[in-house]
């Protein structure tokens, strides 16, 4: 054991937690009779009458298999694949993030490069900023019209602001030493921009980006429950009506593996663009 | 008006005290550099000697008046001044040879690919840095390291003026002694302008051609230039055998520790030029140790 790296321990360790975890999850969902074994008040008071439990493990493992043995089928408007719903969610997601980005970070540019902008944006940014993203959504189908696009549009406002304010943060505080670089070196106010500042900043505007990609991941699921129509949200929503549990409990397992793989995506930029001084 | 290549004009400083009135960091201060010396500014933490630097560097403004450097007014920062700080000059995300390349691309913006590539190579070995550190980042290099890669950077873009703002200040001594004879080895090559700032008096005169001392600030002044009368090519180990080295020692020493304090304040001068002091022991009978005034 002594031996063993600590990577190999912590793996071990893992799986333990993950079997024990998902065998006393089991255990304790009691097991439904059969009809026949009931006695005649347990009939009388309804308890052989089909109830829907919390489903064991087993039973989740066995439709995720089901699942994600075809993820791509679509059998009309409520019964598509949970790979085309991931994919709609997915889709909506990084088209508001893209948006946000867009305006974000050359805007954050702008408003980290001049204390003038900074402070006259400054007001606007913090009103704006703690609105949950769910109370833009009447407005936006009021003016908008287009359900689909008012997701994206939450979206967007939901992950515009920690973007906007890391690339502000970030080019604010780049060491005054890099920027005289730059300036004895005479270079330009575009180059300065791409050759110091933007490098110098990178780490702090990732983070950023970081930050918005897990709140927009977090946002859309309860855009979607509102929105209706595609998506994991709406899927999560309507797999409630029916009452299978067993396809809630899966499509919640799933959405926290795509907002892992998408924060992964940051991470890897991350370790890109980050230096050391 | 002198006709010195570099030329500094009653530049005075002043900031704002907090309290309504103003502090002078150092008034009137003029004096001259010619082309091909190396001259380095002594004083006390205070005097201004990096508010000079900044102004003659382009990047920061006196409050009263001008640097001519060529017939030219310096105005704003220029690839004609390199400058080498003390620490951050390196930009941390770039390899080593990048940071070399960007400031010869800067400055020979014709140039092919390869003719920078070569050239910065070139200057990055001069200082004494092998191929196998070329692409390491500034955190994979030592202090030394680093400021060897910071001179190179300056050399390789041959500024008019080479400025470099106490670049030895954050090494130990052992490193500072091994840079300090790089340093002049590439120096000896060209015919390179050099103002430097320092605060260590042995690395002062093994460098210089001469001395520029400050008064203490405020109101602080150049007082005097001590010309090093110790031929070239010096190396550290001779150099202190040399008859002059410690009369010109004691006397910046006298200076620091005792003139600089007394000197101090406000002069009624409308320009403050520094007094030549020319100390020479090897030639006594031609001329005593002496204070020319200029």
């Amino acid at each position: 054991m002594t031996d063993m790296s600590v990577n190999k321990r912590a793996a071990i360790l893992s799986f333990i937690l993950l079997f024990a975890g998902l065998l006393l999850w089991e255990a304790v969902i009691p097991g439904q009779k059969a009809a026949g074994e009931l006695t005649e008040y347990e009939r009388l008071t309804g308890g052989g009458a089909q109830k829907a439990g919390v489903p064991p493990p087993s039973q989740v493992l066995e439709k995720a298999w089901e699942q994600l043995s075809d993820p791509f089928y679509d059998a009309g408007p409520n019964d598509k694949g949970i790979g085309i719903q991931i994919g709609y969610s997915i889709y909506r997601v990084l088209a508001g993030y893209f948006l946000a980005a867009l305006i974000a970070i050359p805007l954050g540019f702008l408003i980290g490069m001049s204390p003038v902008a900074y402070k006259a944006l400054n007001p606007f940014i913090q009103v704006l900023r703690p609105i949950s993203p769910l109370a833009w959504m009447p407005l936006a189908l009021f003016i908008i019209q287009d359900s689909e696009t008012s997701a994206i549009f939450v979206i967007f406002i939901c992950s515009i602001w920690p973007m906007l304010i890391n690339t502000a943060f970030g080019v604010a505080g780049v060491r005054k030493d890099w920027v005289n670089v730059a300036r004895t070196h005479e270079l330009g106010a575009l180059r300065t921009a791409f050759m110091v500042i933007l490098p110098a900043a990178a780490p702090t505007i990732v983070t950023g980006m970081r930050i918005s990609i897990g709140i927009a991941w977090l946002v859309i699921v309860a855009a979607e429950m509102l929105v209706g129509g595609t998506g994991i949200g709406y899927y999560v929503w309507n797999e409630w009506n029916n009452l299978d549990l067993t396809s809630v409990i899966f499509s919640i397992l799933m959405i926290g593996v795509v907002g892992m793989a998408l924060d992964a995506m940051f991470g890897v930029l991350q370790r890109f663009v980050v230096y050391s001084e | 008006m002198s006709t010195a290549f570099l030329s500094v004009e009653r530049l005075s400083q002043r900031y704002p005290d907090g309290a309504g009135g103003q502090t002078t960091i150092f008034e009137n201060a003029s004096f001259g550099i010619e082309k091909g010396e190396f001259v380095v500014i002594l004083g006390h933490s205070g005097c201004g000697k990096s508010t000079i630097m900044n102004i003659l560097a382009g990047l920061a403004e006196a409050t009263e008046g001008v640097v001519i450097m060529d017939g030219k007014e310096v105005s704003g920062p220029s690839l004609d001044r390199g400058v080498v700080f003390q620490n951050y000059s390196l930009l941390p995300w770039l390899s080593a040879l990048k940071n070399v390349t960007f400031a010869v691309a800067a400055r020979y913006p014709d140039w092919s690919k390869d003719q920078v590539l070569t050239h910065s190579k070139k200057h990055l070995e001069m200082v004494g840095l092998s191929a196998d550190v070329f692409n390491r980042k500034p955190s994979q290099l030592s202090g030394g390291m680093r400021q060897r890669v910071s001179i190179a950077r300056a050399f390789s873009i041959s500024p008019k003026l080479l400025l470099l703002d106490e670049p030895f200040g954050a090494l130990d001594a052992l490193t500072r002694g091994t840079i300090q004879d790089e340093l002049l080895k590439v120096w000896a090559g060209t015919n390179q302008t050099v103002f430097m700032i320092t605060h260590d008096i042995d690395e002062a005169i093994l460098l210089a051609d001469r001395i520029l001392l400050m008064t203490n600030g405020p109101f602080a002044r150049v007082a005097e230039s001590v010309e090093i009368t110790i031929p070239r090519p010096r190396n550290r180990i001779e150099i202190v055998e040399h008859p002059n080295y410690y009369a010109i020692r004691n006397h910046l020493v006298q200076f620091l520790g005792k003139h600089s304090k007394e000197l101090a304040g406000p002069t009624d001068a409308a320009e403050n030029r520094p007094a030549t002091v020319r100390i020479d022991k090897t030639a006594p009978a031609v001329r005593a140790p002496s204070r020319l005034a200029v």
